[in-house]
């Protein structure tokens, strides 16, 4: 039994996947509280499935990229619950479920590109084959500097329409996509390590100011 | 020996820069692993959140893996889980309440969210004892200054005082900083402050006089008198004469410590209490501990202070309270438990 979720994005979204089909789906969007949200609807999904702790054997989470304080939750979540229960996790780029969420539900049918939205006016952006293979990124880039006609998929598109006007869906990643990509291993497997791709924000000191 | 009585539990604690996991049973200590990324905060003059939201990230499981060592359990003998949920900074505060409730699901166990200055009052309990309650509480440290009247470190941490400006830690910082030692400031303070002079300047006690003392009777300031030590420095230096930096840092040092330990003694004989407990990074200092000892001995008050490890944030702190918590029929915290950056020092747990 598959626990695969991702808080990389405005969604939480949690799902759990019995090896051959989702038996049960949690997604809300609130880009502030995926602190909150993110333990009561791992807890939910298991009630709804009728399962307990212990039939979880493998856990799915998106690494990235997303903004910092989101992602952090979704990965310490993961690292915890993996080390307490003793079980194997594996991390997806969050742009590749996006990218093969596209694919599936056939809204691609080309190449294409996956843009979310990194703040500060960027986006966090990857290109991708007709299948959905990841041929470059993820990195984070101003919409203007690789703006495309192209079928572009993800709220980054929709976010800067004159640099993408063809936005495609979805919108979110789904946990039920990651845990379905995981289980085909449709995508590259990593570490649950984070995909930041910016380094934090520091000035380096100045001389203390002078009072007199 | 084994020891057997109370409950076990384990507290995270990450609202700075320190990631603590400790473990408690009833008031025995247990573990406490600490990983701090001060250093890497070090080179910036004070912690970069940022930088501090990483660090935790990447300690939490091996921290929580080596208390479990330390105190020689494992994990599913926990009988619950405590963390910091504020207040502290917001992107930090937030690992280690994920990584609790990941705990305490994967546990099957209970969950409590707790206040991070009430950690500071329990955590004495593990050197030195049942909590004197009621007590006047004076917790100072690089993000807090506060006198606290505690008459139950569960329910009843009512404030008296708080500082208005800066924190005492922080202006132990910036002092340090003027006098170019290293940060933290507070140990390179004390230490250099050794071979100085407390009397050779006169720095400005802040909030101590007439007026200030109607409206401000048990609150601090303290960014006056980095002001004030930065004037003289720069006077000093106009003039071309050398920083005498042991004197500056033992009059500065002693201006902190006066106020300090004037108001929480007035505080304590203005509500009748006989014990003061003293908690946070600055507790660690040298001169803080001998004048708190001195002034409350001579109105008959009992001063405690946990030694310097336990004052500096740590995980036991977390695990002390939540076991306090835990013995006294506390309700635990919910799945959905926030961690507020801004938690108001009555609410104990959330």
């Amino acid at each position: 039994m598959l626990l695969a979720f991702d808080t990389a994005t405005p969604a939480v979204t949690v799902a759990l996947f019995d090896g051959e089909r989702v038996v049960a789906e949690r997604t809300m969007v609130d880009a502030m509280r995926h602190g909150e949200l993110l333990a009561p609807e791992i807890a939910a999904v298991l009630d709804e499935a009728g399962l307990v702790r212990q039939d979880l054997t493998a856990l799915a989470v998106g690494v990235g990229p997303g903004p910092f304080t989101g992602l952090r939750v979704g990965l310490v979540t993961a690292r915890t619950l993996a080390s307490v229960l003793e079980i194997p996790v594996y991390g997806v780029c969050t742009l590749d479920v996006l990218a093969a969420a596209a694919v599936d539900d056939g809204t691609v049918a080309g190449p294409f590109h996956v843009a979310t939205d990194a703040r500060r006016k960027e986006v966090y952006w990857a290109s991708y084959d007709a299948e959905g293979r990841r041929l470059d990124g993820p990195e984070v880039v101003k919409p203007a500097t690789v703006a495309t006609d192209g079928p572009v998929v993800g709220r980054g598109a929709l976010l800067y329409p004159d640099a993408f006007p063809d936005a495609r869906g979805p919108e979110h990643p789904s946990a039920a996509v990651l845990a379905r990509v995981v289980a085909d291993e449709r995508a590259e497997l990593l570490d649950p390590e984070p995909l930041y791709l910016r380094r934090p924000d520091i000035a380096e000191p100045h001389k203390p100011k002078r009072v007199s | 020996m084994a020891v057997t009585d109370g409950p076990l539990v384990l507290g995270i604690e990450t609202s700075c820069d320190e990631t603590g996991v400790g473990i408690v049973r009833g008031h025995t200590l247990l573990a406490d692993a600490v990983a701090s990324s001060v250093e890497e905060h070090a080179r910036f003059g004070g912690v970069v959140p940022e930088v501090a939201s990483r660090a935790h990230l990447e300690a939490m499981v091996p921290t929580i893996e080596r208390a479990c060592e330390t105190a020689g359990i494992k994990l599913y003998e926990v009988d619950a889980v405590a963390v910091t949920s504020g207040p502290g900074l917001a992107g930090a505060l937030l690992v280690g309440v994920a990584a609790a409730k990941a705990l305490a699901l994967g546990l099957g166990k209970p969950l409590y969210g707790v206040n991070h200055l009430a950690s500071h009052v329990a955590v004495d309990q593990l050197e030195h004892g049942p909590l004197p309650e009621p007590c006047v509480a004076m917790l100072v440290s690089g993000g807090h200054s506060s006198l606290l009247k505690v008459s139950d470190v569960t329910t009843g941490v009512e404030p008296l005082g708080a500082t208005i400006d800066d924190a005492a830690g922080e202006a132990f910082d910036k002092v340090a900083r003027l006098l170019g030692l290293p940060f933290p400031g507070g140990p390179h303070v004390d230490r250099a402050a050794r071979s100085g002079s407390s009397v050779a300047i006169d720095f400005p006690r802040g909030l101590t006089s007439g007026r200030d003392l109607e409206r401000h009777r048990f609150d601090f300031s303290f960014s006056g008198l980095k002001t004030a030590v930065a004037r003289w420095v720069e006077a000093r230096e106009r003039s071309g004469e050398p920083v005498p930096v042991a004197d500056v840092a033992a009059s500065f040092q002693e201006a902190v410590c006066d106020v300090l330990t004037r108001k929480a003694v007035d505080a304590a004989v203005r509500h009748g209490i006989d014990d003061i407990l003293i908690g946070g990074g600055v507790a660690a200092n040298s001169r803080l501990r001998v004048l708190a000892e001195e002034r409350a001995a001579a109105k008959g008050i009992r001063v405690r202070v946990p030694r310097p490890g336990l004052c500096t944030d740590n995980g036991a702190m977390v695990a002390a309270l939540g076991s306090e918590l835990v013995a006294r029929g506390r309700r635990p915290s919910a799945l959905d438990l926030p961690a507020d950056s801004s938690l108001p020092v009555t609410t104990v747990v959330v």
